[in-house]
C-alpha cells in the first residue's frame, strides 16, 4: 500500500524546495531529514542567488541558472504571501575584480558564457571604479572595476529554509527531522518503500527523489546509480552587525538584513572536514579587505565552515532510474540560485515521471565519455 | 533574578552607562552585571529587542556589549578590571571608511 505520492529524502535545500513545490501542487509528500549533527550544507552556505558564475563550460547550465533568478523574485513573493516571512532577496550584485588581472579574467569567463548561449539572450556590462564607486562609495581604490549582469544578488538562506519547511507543512507536506532513512528498496506492488536504520517501514510512495547530498550516493548505490560528489569546503566569516552599508552583493562579501557582513569563498577539498583553520581565514579576510578596507575597522564575530555538494564538472546532477522508473536522484551545490527553479520546475518532472529532455545533459552520463 | 553566592570578596568597581557597580576581581562582565540586577545588555537590531547572556559560554553572542569604547564584544568572555567602563549598545554602528 502506498501511502504518498512522493517522498524525499534529505531536508536540505534541494529536498525542502521540491517538498514545497509537491505539496503546493497537491501531490502527499514526505520530506526526511536528519538531525542536527548531520552534515548541514543548507545550514552554512552564503545565501547568494547567483548566475555571472555558473556555467561557463555548460551553457545549459548558465541558461537555467539565468531561469532560476527570473523566477526568484515571484518565488520570494510567494513566500513571503503564504507565510509572512521575508526572506530577503534583493536582486543586485557585482562580481568586483580586486585586479586587472581578475577583471580579465571575469570578462573572459562572460563571454564564454555568451557564446555558449548562442540566441538565447545574455548580456552583462563591465563597470569601471568610478561607476563602481557611485554605488560602492568604499570599495578600494586600487579595484580597477565590475561585472554587473542584473541577475545576480542574495537572500537570507536561514528564512528561505524556514519558509520553505513551514509553508510545506502547512500545505499538507510532512516534514520528519532526526529521521535518517537507510535504504530505498522497491515495493512488491510498485512505488518504493523507505527503510530506517533498524529496518522499519517509515514510508511507501509512488516516487522518491534522492536528495541527501553527500549522503546520497550510498543510498542509490545498490540501483546501480552513478551520484558522483565529493565535499568542497567553504569557510565563511560574519562581522558585527552594523548598519545598512551597501544592499548589494559580491561573490564574496555581503551584508546580511541584520547587518552583519559574510565573508567568504574559500574552496577546499578535504573530504569531510568542516574545521576552519586560521590561514585559510586569513586569506579570506585579506582578500576580501583588498576589495573593502573599511572591513577591517569590524569586528568579527565567528566563523564556520560548511561542506558544498560538488560534482566533478559543478553543474548540477538530475536523474531518473532507468530500470526503476520514479527513483530520481538529484545533486548539487547552487541550492540557494535553483531553489525556484527546484520548486517550480523540477517538481512538474515529478508529475510527469519524466525529466524533459532538454535536462538530458545534466544526466551523469556526460562524465563518462 | 540573580543572586551572588558568597558576598565579594575582592573588589573591583566598573562603570555600566555610567553608574558604578562593585565586582567581584576576576569574574566575567555578565557575571558582574547579572548579580547588579542587569539583565539588558543590548537591544536586538532586528526589532530593538532587549538582548543579554544566554549560554555564558562563549557561543551564542547574545551578549555583546561595549567594553572601553569597543562594540561586540563577549561580556560573558571578558573579566572585569577595576574602573572599567562599559555601554549598552543602541541601535547599530556606523562604519568608517578605513585605511
Ligand atoms: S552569553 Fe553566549 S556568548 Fe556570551
Amino acid at each position: 500500500m502506498l501511502d504518498h505520492d512522493v517522498a524525499i529524502v534529505g531536508g536540505g535545500l534541494l529536498g525542502s524546495a521540491f517538498g514545497w513545490g509537491l505539496a503546493r501542487a497537491g501531490q502527499k509528500t514526505i520530506v526526511f531529514d536528519e538531525g542536527d549533527t548531520a552534515i548541514r550544507t543548507a545550514r552554512g552556505n552564503f545565501g547568494l542567488v547567483w548566475v555571472q558564475s555558473k556555467g561557463q563550460t555548460m551553457p545549459d547550465y548558465a541558461a537555467w541558472s539565468l531561469q532560476a533568478s527570473q523566477l526568484w523574485p515571484d518565488f520570494a513573493d510567494e513566500l513571503k504571501d503564504s507565510t509572512g516571512i521575508d526572506i530577503h532577496y534583493v536582486r543586485e550584485g557585482y562580481n568586483i575584480a580586486a585586479s586587472e588581472v581578475e577583471l580579465e579574467q571575469a570578462i573572459a569567463g562572460q563571454e564564454r558564457i555568451k557564446a555558449g548561449m548562442g540566441d538565447r539572450a545574455y548580456s552583462y556590462e563591465v563597470i569601471d571604479r568610478k561607476t563602481l564607486k557611485s554605488v560602492a562609495p568604499l570599495v578600494s581604490d586600487t579595484v580597477p572595476g565590475a561585472i554587473y549582469t542584473g541577475h545576480d544578488g542574495h537572500c537570507n538562506p536561514l528564512f528561505l529554509m524556514r519558509a520553505l519547511h513551514q509553508d510545506m507543512q502547512t500545505k499538507g507536506g510532512d516534514y520528519r527531522p532526526n529521521t535518517p532513512i537507510d535504504a530505498i528498496r522497491p515495493a512488491p506492488g510498485g512505488g518504493f518503500d523507505l527503510f530506517s536504520g533498524c529496518g522499519r517501514l517509515l514510508a511507501s510512495a509512488e516516487r522518491v527523489i534522492v536528495a541527501a547530498g553527500h549522503g546520497s550516493g550510498e543510498l542509490v548505490r545498490d540501483y546501480g546509480i552513478d551520484l558522483p560528489v565529493h565535499a568542497d569546503q567553504g569557510q565563511v566569516l560574519v562581522t558585527e552587525k552594523v548598519s545598512e552599508v551597501f544592499s548589494f552583493a559580491t561573490g564574496t562579501v555581503r551584508q546580511t538584513d541584520n547587518g552583519s557582513f559574510l565573508l567568504g569563498a574559500s574552496s577546499k577539498e578535504i573530504g569531510l572536514d568542516t574545521r576552519t583553520d586560521l590561514p585559510t581565514l586569513a586569506e579570506i579576510v585579506r582578500y576580501c579587505l583588498s576589495i573593502f578596507p573599511f572591513l577591517g575597522n569590524l569586528r568579527l564575530q565567528r566563523a564556520w565552515g560548511a561542506l558544498r555538494v560538488m560534482t566533478p564538472d559543478g553543474c548540477p546532477i538530475y536523474q531518473q532510474s532507468d530500470s526503476y522508473p520514479g527513483l530520481f536522484s538529484f545533486a548539487c551545490h547552487s541550492g540557494v540560485t535553483l531553489a525556484s527553479v527546484h520548486a517550480l520546475m523540477v517538481t512538474k518532472w515529478i508529475l510527469d515521471g519524466q525529466i524533459p529532455s532538454e535536462f538530458d545533459v545534466f544526466h551523469p552520463r556526460r562524465f563518462h565519455v | 533574578m540573580f543572586k551572588r553566592a558568597r558576598n565579594i570578596q575582592s573588589k573591583v568597581s566598573i562603570l555600566f552607562d555610567g553608574q558604578p557597580i562593585a565586582a567581584e576581581e576576576g569574574e566575567t562582565v555578565a557575571a558582574a552585571l547579572f548579580a547588579a540586577g542587569i539583565l539588558s545588555f543590548r537591544q536586538a537590531p532586528e526589532d530593538d529587542s532587549p538582548r543579554g547572556p544566554y549560554c555564558m559560554i562563549g557561543n551564542c553572542f547574545e551578549c555583546l556589549i561595549e567594553i572601553e569604547g569597543l562594540g561586540g564584544r563577549q561580556a560573558c568572555q571578558t573579566r572585569v578590571r577595576d574602573g572599567m567602563v562599559i555601554a549598552r549598545h543602541r541601535g547599530l554602528a556606523t562604519v568608517e571608511a578605513g585605511s
